[in-house]
């Protein structure tokens, strides 16, 4: 096992000050933050503002088929998507992760990209491949599938064979073409 | 009737002032197949004669899924898959994918697994930058460099076939331990690498580093300043070239990094030229940490115990015990296997191109139900356009070349 990073147990209470009891849990020395769905801007505008000036992965689950509430946690019960932001300090190396649970139809979250423009990518990514959209991102293509694909492959309802070129490209009638 | 040409200005009359300046930029397509780009990845170049105004990075041409495969194939089967990201240096790849399964899992690793793990780790990095700065030195013009590195890289071919069985694809470490234990013989060959490696960096650097060509074409391209290398989520070398003092083997020391003495090579330009400063640095400073491990690598076991449940038991034990009968059985039949917690983590390792981490979440299940890879390349290429804006188009290859992209760890 590696050292744990330091603990975040400061910015944990300032984050209570701020926003009230919010949900944490931690496992194996990592600490988690669970951010109101309307609130995660503003959480973590703070926690860039306080330090954590590295964005290390933006990223996203699935838990459609998840059998228990994501890491045992009140707040991603009933929604489908939690996003995970990563975030930690080049001067104090603490790590910290916010998620952010979504559910659908039209999932949505503010994007983060004018805090960290490290997040422009990793946005366009989760945007590719779960669908996510990402309010007020600069440029939301899409990052790796070709930019006329149909669907969002990371998804736990896509199979993993795919569902074949006639479903994943949009029809061009010879009217259009 | 026709004037005869009197002055140059004639023959190039004054642009129509109706005209935008934009029109007069040439588009050029870089890649997705051109020998430069090393990998396919395509820039949509916007020049003003030579000068690139303006670049657009596309990827994706390589894309094959492997995040989603990885919700499929069980913790050891995925392994193959890491191979195939960073080709250049599959060793770490493995490392970073089984650091972060047993992270999850919540497994230490026998004292003699974590030093064989450093030590193929660190040749992983020393392979892996003596591709990248040969090929910096390759793309401009620099051959004999290239060869010179690329020798060397042969010498750890050859010490990763001796090890297991295989020069490039590896797949060398398992959950809870490793394929097969390092032989004396492999250890023969690290060392007698250790002794004569030097002697070619110092060749290396005599050849290029003061080369007049090779800085007047590194030194100032491509910056990246400090504060722009941490918002924008650089790591690695990449991140220290541009002063920023971080990197996972000190700030988290994982495996058995805490007991080698080494030092962080930084920079504060973060041109291309200080890249590669930088990558050459590490070399010597891995060379360190191997010289310190292959001298003291631990006896015992590699894998963990039978009462671990995650590592296949010896031969010996399976025909002797009865514990090594049942994990044996357990473990290979297709619905036991171990139990993995529903819980999530991430774990990173200082891989050569930078912070490669996973994010695994697990369900109880032996596959991941999500296995997302953090590559360092995209955040990498992501900064592409920002470092070659105003330099000129020779200079692509350059930048490129000195932040190590490498697509099918980009796309996946």
């Amino acid at each position: 096992m590696p050292f744990p990073p330091p603990a975040v147990d400061d910015m944990l209470a300032a984050l209570a000050d701020r926003f009230g009891s919010l949900e944490t849990s931690v496992f194996r020395g990592q600490t988690r933050v669970v951010a109101p769905e309307t609130r995660s801007f503003e959480l973590l505008e703070f926690l860039a503002g306080r330090g954590f000036d590295l964005l290390v992965d933006v990223s996203c689950v699935d838990y459609l088929d998840y059998r228990e509430p994501p890491m045992g946690m009140r707040g991603g019960k009933g929604r489908r998507y939690g996003l995970v932001y990563l975030l930690a300090s080049t001067a104090t190396n603490q790590r910290l992760t916010v998620r952010v649970f979504v559910d659908d139809p039209a999932p949505t979250v503010p994007s983060v990209v004018p805090l960290w423009e490290a997040a422009n990518w990793l946005e366009r990514e989760v945007w590719d491949l779960f669908g996510i959209r990402f309010a007020g991102h600069p440029d939301l293509r899409r990052l790796v599938m070709p930019d006329e694909f149909a669907a969002h492959p990371l998804r736990k309802d896509y199979p993993l064979q795919g569902r074949g070129e006639r479903h994943n490209f949009p029809v061009i009638t010879r009217h259009e073409s | 009737m026709q004037v005869a040409p009197t002055s140059p200005q004639m023959l190039d009359p004054p642009r129509q002032a109706t005209a935008r300046s934009e029109d007069y930029l040439w588009t050029l397509n870089f890649g997705p197949q051109h020998p430069a780009t090393h990998t396919t990845l395509r820039l949509v170049l916007k020049l003003e004669g030579e000068r690139v105004v303006d670049a657009l990075p596309e990827m994706g041409y390589l894309h094959s899924g492997f995040e989603k495969i990885g919700e499929h194939l069980t913790f050891n089967q995925y392994v193959t898959v890491t191979d195939r990201m960073n080709y250049i240096s599959p060793m770490a790849n493995n490392v970073a994918w089984h650091h972060a399964v047993e992270t999850l899992l919540g497994l230490e690793l026998t004292p003699r697994c974590r030093v064989i793990r450093t030590i193929i780790a660190e040749l992983a990095r020393i392979s892996d930058h003596l591709l990248c700065n040969g090929a910096v030195g390759l793309d401009t013009g620099a051959f004999t460099f290239f060869l010179y590195a690329f020798y060397q890289r042969e010498v750890i071919y050859d010490i990763f076939e001796t090890l297991c069985g295989a020069r490039f694809t590896n797949s060398y470490t398992r959950v809870g331990g490793l394929s097969q234990d390092m032989t004396p013989l492999v250890v023969e060959k690290i060392r007698t690498f250790v002794r004569t490696f030097p002697k070619t960096l110092d060749d290396m650097e005599r050849l290029l580093t003061r080369n007049r060509i090779f800085v007047d074409r590194t030194r100032g391209v491509g910056v990246l300043t400090r504060a722009e290398a941490v918002n924008r989520g650089a790591t690695g070398p990449v991140a220290r070239a541009s002063g920023v003092a971080r990197d996972l083997r000190k700030d988290e020391p994982y495996l058995a990094y805490a007991d080698y003495e080494f030092q962080v090579c930084c920079a504060t330009a973060g041109d291309c030229y200080a890249r590669y400063l930088v990558r050459m640095q590490e070399m010597r400073e891995s060379l360190r940490i191997i010289t310190q491990a292959i001298e003291n690598v631990p006896a015992g076991p590699v894998n963990v115990g039978i009462d671990q449940r995650t590592a296949l038991p010896t031969k010996q034990q399976v025909y002797s015990t009865i514990e090594g009968t049942i994990s044996h059985f357990e473990l290979s039949m297709s619905n036991r296997g171990f139990e993995v917690p529903h819980e999530e983590t991430y774990a990173a390792v200082e891989a050569p191109n930078g912070e490669l981490g996973f994010y695994l979440a697990g369900d109880g299940n032996e596959s991941a139900y999500r296995a997302r890879c953090r590559p360092p390349s995209v955040l990498h290429f992501a900064l592409f356009p920002h470092l070659i804006r105003g330099h000129t188009l020779s200079d692509v290859v350059a930048v490129l070349g000195s932040l190590n992209i490498i697509a099918a760890e980009l796309d996946r």
